[in-house]
């Protein structure tokens, strides 16, 4: 059985942090991933890419 | 809101800003920032605290999520890859989807480890332990990490496809193992809540938001990504259609 050590006072700061962690991981990967897609778009026209 | 446009733009200046989307990935990238909205104002405060951790139950409706993702994500990668390795449906189409789920199955398994390393501080004490649960959880995300590595080894678009979907066909059967590892060596990983009818009420439901918005940000991430492998693709061929002109000139000038 897991039991808390803590207080929920104390537990606040691990909660928080995973939730900043989690969106902030998602944010930065999808930033880098839309911006390198940005970059190849100027080299590959519309008319070649096969979802437009 | 609408983006300015500078008076001599035309059409292709807004495709290009977003060379990637679509109206239906628009939609459904709309829908899962509805759903993180809802993940994070469940997660964080309408949840109630649990009677045994406290405060620390609502790392689950982020960690859960995240590790079902990444399952779910190497479990594609190898359909992708049998897809690839099947000679009457072989394309690469199915090689960039077993890379782009690869990527983004890294992602949520990497977050799943930290944050299950945070609330394990919290209701064991340590950040981490080597039980069976964790330590074939960090060898199935490294596993992961080495089949993206062999993908940028180089060599033909096919050689690629080829080597990295026998890897992911071997890597996907550690998935099993690290998800019954809590019922066959009975670590100090807690066992499935869900399952067992442990969760109910508003903790069972903010899972299930938490589980639902991963799901269509995994899709949209998965889209965009594949998109952008093959734009990647389309440059890198061009690069050695030109290198090979080139070549082909050096040889009738000397």
């Amino acid at each position: 059985m897991i039991s808390a050590i803590m207080s929920n006072s104390q537990q606040w700061p691990y909660v928080i942090i995973s939730y900043v962690v989690t969106l902030g991981g998602v944010g930065l990967y999808t930033w880098r991933m839309l911006a390198k897609a940005r970059k190849l778009g100027k080299q590959v026209p519309p008319e070649e890419r096969p979802w437009t | 809101m609408t983006t300015p446009t500078a008076p001599n733009a035309t059409p292709n200046d807004t495709v290009d800003r977003r060379p990637t989307s679509t109206r239906f990935t628009r939609a459904l990238g709309f829908s899962a920032l509805i759903g993180i909205v809802w993940l994070v104002v469940f997660g964080l405060f309408l949840s109630p605290n649990d009677l045994e951790q406290g405060v620390s139950v609502r790392n689950m409706y982020i960690h859960v999520p995240s590790a079902w993702l990444a399952y779910l994500a190497f479990i594609v990668t190898g359909i992708a890859s049998a897809g690839y390795l099947f000679k009457r449906t072989r394309s690469l189409q199915w090689d960039r989807i077993a890379g782009a789920s690869a990527e983004v199955g890294v992602l949520f398994m990497g977050i799943a480890l930290v944050t299950g390393s945070l609330w394990g501080r919290v209701t064991w004490g340590k950040y981490w332990t080597w039980d069976s649960r964790l330590t074939t959880t960090a060898f199935l995300f490294i596993t992961y990490i080495g089949y993206l590595a062999v993908r940028d080894l180089g060599g033909s678009h096919h050689q690629r496809a080829r080597r990295s979907a026998i890897i992911a066909l071997f890597a996907v059967l550690e998935v099993p193992l690290v998800h019954f590892s809590v019922k066959w060596w009975r670590p100090l990983h807690q066992q499935e809540s869900v399952a067992d009818g442990k969760l109910s009420g508003l903790m069972l439901f903010s899972l299930f938001v938490g589980i639902v918005a991963f799901t269509l940000l995994y899709v949209w991430m998965v889209l965009h990504r594949l998109r952008t492998l093959t734009m990647q693709d389309i440059v890198d061929d061009r690069g050695l259609d030109v290198a090979l002109a080139e070549r082909r000139a050096e040889g009738i000038v000397s």
